[in-house]
């Protein structure tokens, strides 16, 4: 017995979080694909009507406006943040004397709750006392800045404050990719009189393609999952204009009640996930394999 | 007495791959036995699988008459050196060496008078207190035999120890664990890919290739006598003269040709070896091939050979020539007279040749 | 450093240089006044009266500094029904926040050990599986979640909650120790084994004194998603054990009474508080743990 235990050990020590993993991830994922596909409304169903769920989701104007939304956030939100962190690195990789503080500085954010940052900058986009009352109080009385209450401009709001929270993590990303490019294939290009600007566009810029897809897949994961700050910016409002399909589904589980479209909805989201995700992951794996 | 490592018909798989193929080692108590190999031959895991850190998937393993093949490393009175010396980064000198004794709950007194006893015999007395971060690799090499001597085991076990140091350093430590040896009358088993530590040490050596043991000797027996091309190609600096050449069998013995770019054959006449097939490779080690007067022995045949190129080497002067298609490099006396482009005649002790089949790679005579 | 920094804008004139570097700086420092406005807006209104906000600007400094808003959001702001500030809220956030990065972090440990150092078949399937897991948006777990949690009669306790971040935190937890044990060479492993030291003897001895590094790397990364975690307090608490991002929501959302920003401001600040103090205390051993990598010895 002592000697099984001795030999087994690893996998014993191993099985309660495995089958933590087999029931909270996998089998709550089966449980929603399953839900997904009855007639569940404020209480779970179990018998199986096909997409019926789907139709009802795709049919939604609501959905509509969410998935549209997704993807002009995801859109502005992956390349404004991938281009500003690049530019954040490249300028404080020249030598900086006051490196770390700055860093600090841009990365600060990342530590901050997305209910603060919706919070702070709910507060800032304020139409009636924020930027637009202060630009107007220097006497530019015809500015107005009022995205937060327009309905066709909320979702760049959004926009705004999640590149504000995540564009430091890029640059430091970014920064570390700067750092490990081989200084002697820079040194070389030195020698050989290549200006500065063409030794970053032409050597190190593409030498750091792995960091741009880990960006890349960071920074879409966040996108699909924002939900804080939706909540804390505009609350999915005016209306629905600046809803997200993570909002969408909140709303349709615990106000709305019912639970087959936020099943149906998390689904759609999920398989988002996983058409960026899954190809990453397994050529990770399989790099760390080989 | 029963051998103190006795292995009968050992495997070992990672799925489908047949790791180590019939396996049959035995040593006596005293014995020090030298695993070698190119890498990836198997020798670190049988190694491995004699401390019981790999399980084995078929035959046995006996340490002193007792049978260990399904014992947990820490039961079969082993003790081992590795090559990345894996000492406790955490740990200081001190409780590295009496980390294992405190795990089996010896007590403090017996723990403290060993670690004494260890560290003065290793010089390391002075290094008591630090961390192996601040060691040099020389000390930290010393550290980890000193984990290991401090065991008293009934079996060492050495896993390339000295392949970390530079080579100064490891001409020493290789002297040292040698002198060890001796002075302890320990049984070791030690793994290596340097065939000149191999023969330094070992009283006992097994050449290893791809999981299957090629040749088990002494080290004099491996040298003179290897039991295919393989050992003869692997063992020895510069490698045995492999040369390609016809045999055929005349009143006096056997006339051995051997073909030239430029010029007639070599002839040469083996007295003592017949019932030699017609191909053959023969394998003269490059001291075998002398100046005619500096090493004369009655087995030498004499040969005009063109030198193509000369390597002084300090104590001796390689040359080098074509024959039978392959270059043959000879060992000859520093002060040689031998020249680059001059034919040069030298005696081909043939007394101590090894024959190959060809085909099969096996020794022939 | 990469050596392109040093010879930047070589074989330009003196002065050139000197101008770029000026205008390198400057642009920096706009930067980084972006990155900091918004925590100086926070920071001055919640030291502003509620008159002064209406009639002074967003950017200006206090006239007079007052920490009325600060005393309201922490100990008589209302959230909803409730008017006890957001005190009751923050010891929640402690309660549910502590305990889960210890247990998380412990569980990481262990499960990274073996993946790393005691392979077996199956173990890195588990890994595979686990890493994915990371990935997954929680949506999709919300709703059998909730019931489990009913079924299990931790629904909206504080214990549920440390629970349901236990589960979606190891995913993280094993992934940092996993990686850090990896690089420590297997042989310090087995030179254990062959000492006669087992799995937990080796796991105490040896591989948890080398641990510091990616154990501060774990908690403050399980702190800070911990903490600052809305979906799953605002899915899973009640009245009384709601964590303070969702007790902050709700001071900033309520729609009745006067709107009080300055309120607002407060009580998002001492939201920030504790996450902001641990990267700014340990931000850079959270960096360096991070990039830690290979063990000396």
């Amino acid at each position: 017995m002592t000697k099984w235990l001795e030999d087994h050990l690893p996998k014993v020590v191993l099985a309660p979080s495995f089958i933590a993993v087999l029931i909270f991830v996998y089998g709550f994922i089966g449980w929603t694909a399953w839900v997904s596909l009855t007639r569940s409304k404020l209480l779970p169903k179990y018998d199986i009507h096909g997409f019926i769920q789907y139709e009802r989701l795709f049919a939604a104007p609501r959905w509509d406006v969410a998935m549209n939304n997704l993807f002009i956030f995801g859109a502005l939100f992956i390349v404004i943040s991938m281009i500003l962190g690049l530019l954040l690195a490249i300028l404080l990789d020249q030598n900086i004397r006051t490196e770390g503080a700055i860093r600090t500085i841009y990365l600060y954010p990342m530590a901050l709750s997305m209910i603060v940052t919706g919070t702070a900058w709910k507060w800032i986009l304020n139409p009636g006392l924020g930027i637009e009352a202060t630009v107007k109080g220097w006497g530019f009385e015809s500015f107005t800045f009022d995205w937060l209450v327009n309905p066709n401009m909320a979702i760049y709001t959004i926009v705004i404050a999640a590149i504000w929270q995540s564009s430091g993590f890029v640059m430091a990303l970014f920064l570390a990719g700067l750092r490990s490019v081989d200084t002697e294939i820079i040194r070389a290009a030195q020698v050989d009189g290549i200006p500065t600007w063409r030794v970053y566009t032409a050597i190190i810029i593409p030498s750091m393609a792995p960091i741009f897809l880990s960006a890349f897949i960071v920074l879409s994961h966040l996108a699909i999952k924002s939900f804080d700050l939706v909540i804390a910016l505009t609350g999915g409002g005016p209306g629905f204009a600046s809803d997200l399909p993570a909002t969408y589904m909140y709303a349709m589980a615990f106000s709305r009640g019912d639970i087959g479209q936020a099943a149906s909805s998390a689904m759609i989201m999920m398989a988002v996930v996983f058409t960026i995700v899954v190809p990453y992951l397994y050529s990770e794996l399989r790099a760390k394999n080989d | 007495m029963a051998p103190i490592l006795d292995i009968k018909n050992l495997y070992k798989n990672y799925g489908q791959v047949e790791i180590l193929k019939d396996i049959n080692v035995s040593i006596d108590s005293g014995d020090f036995l030298v695993l070698v190999g190119p890498s990836g031959c198997g020798k670190s895991t049988l190694l491995n699988c004699i401390a019981g850190l790999e399980p084995i998937s078929g035959g046995s393993l006996h340490i002193d008459g007792q049978n260990m093949t399904d014992v947990s490393p820490k039961d079969r009175d082993i003790a081992m050196v590795f090559q990345s010396y894996a000492l406790y980064p955490t740990m200081s000198v001190a409780k590295n060496i009496t980390f294992g004794m405190k795990v089996r709950g010896v007590d403090a007194a017996t723990q403290d008078s060993k670690l004494k006893q260890v560290a003065q015999q290793l010089q390391i007395e002075q290094l008591l207190s630090r961390r192996p971060g601040q060691l040099s690799g020389g000390q930290r090499q010393r550290v980890a035999m000193g984990r290991a001597l401090v065991r008293d085991p009934k079996l060492f076990l050495f896993d390339e120890p000295l392949s970390n140091l530079d080579a100064k350093l490891r001409v020493e430590m290789r002297t040292e664990i040698k002198e060890l040896h001796q002075r302890l009358g320990a049984s070791m088993v030690y793994v290596t890919h340097d065939q000149i530590e191999a023969m330094t040490l070992a009283t006992k050596i097994v050449v290893m290739k791809g999981g299957v043991i090629q040749q088990i000797g002494s080290p004099a027996e491996i040298y003179n006598r290897p039991a295919n091309l393989f050992v003869a190609d692997f063992m020895g600096n510069p490698a045995m003269n492999l040369i390609p050449a016809k045999a055929k069998a005349n009143g006096e013995g056997t006339k051995i040709e051997i073909t030239r770019k430029d010029g007639a054959p070599i002839i040469l006449t083996d007295a003592k070896n017949r019932n030699l097939p017609e191909d053959v490779i023969i394998g003269v080690r490059p001291e075998d091939i002398a100046e005619p007067d500096f090493r004369a022995s009655q087995d030498a045949q004499q040969a005009e050979c063109r030198v193509d190129i000369v390597e002084p080497a300090g104590a001796d002067t390689f040359v080098v020539m074509q024959m039978g298609g392959k270059q043959v490099t000879a060992r000859l006396h520093a002060e040689t007279s031998a020249k680059p482009g001059q034919m040069q005649r030298l005696a081909f002790d043939l007394g101590k040749v090894s024959y190959f089949a060809p085909d099969s790679g096996q020794r022939l005579n | 450093m990469t050596d392109l920094a040093m010879s930047t804008a070589r074989g330009q004139s003196r002065i050139g240089k000197v101008a770029l570097r000026w205008l390198l700086y400057i642009a920096l420092g706009l930067f980084a006044l972006y990155y900091l406005m918004p925590l100086f807006v926070m920071i001055t209104t919640s030291l502003k009266s509620l008159e002064e906000i209406r009639t002074g600007d967003l950017i200006s400094l206090p006239r007079e500094v007052t920490f009325d808003a600060w005393k309201t959001a922490w100990a008589t702001a209302c959230t909803g029904i409730q008017c006890e500030g957001v005190r009751p809220f923050f010891w929640n956030s402690v309660l549910i926040a502590v305990p889960a990065v210890m247990i998380s972090t412990l569980i990481g440990a262990l499960n990274g050990y073996v993946v790393a150092q005691w392979q077996f078949r199956g173990s890195n399937l588990f890994f595979a599986a686990l890493l994915f897991g990371c990935f997954i948006p929680f949506q999709v777990v919300l709703l059998p979640m909730a019931r489990v949690l009913g079924l299990m009669g931790v629904a909206g306790t504080i214990p549920g909650l440390i629970f349901v971040h236990v589960i979606y935190g190891l995913g993280f937890t094993t992934l940092f120790f996993r990686n850090y044990y990896v690089s420590i060479p297997s042989e310090l492993t087995k030179a254990a084994k062959v000492d006669g030291a087992g799995f937990f003897r080796i796991f105490w001895s040896i591989f948890l004194p080398l641990s510091l590094p990616i154990i501060v790397v774990t908690v403050i990364w399980q702190f800070t998603q911990i903490w600052n975690d809305f979906l799953f307090g605002v899915s899973f608490s009640q009245a009384g054990t709601q964590p303070i991002t969702v007790a902050l929501n709700n001071i900033v959302n309520s729609t009745t009474g006067v709107k009080e920003y300055n309120v607002d401001m407060a009580t998002a600040i001492i939201a920030a508080l504790p996450t902001l103090l641990v990267y700014v205390v340990a931000g850079k051993y959270f960096i360096r743990g991070l990039t830690a990598g290979s063990v000396k010895g």
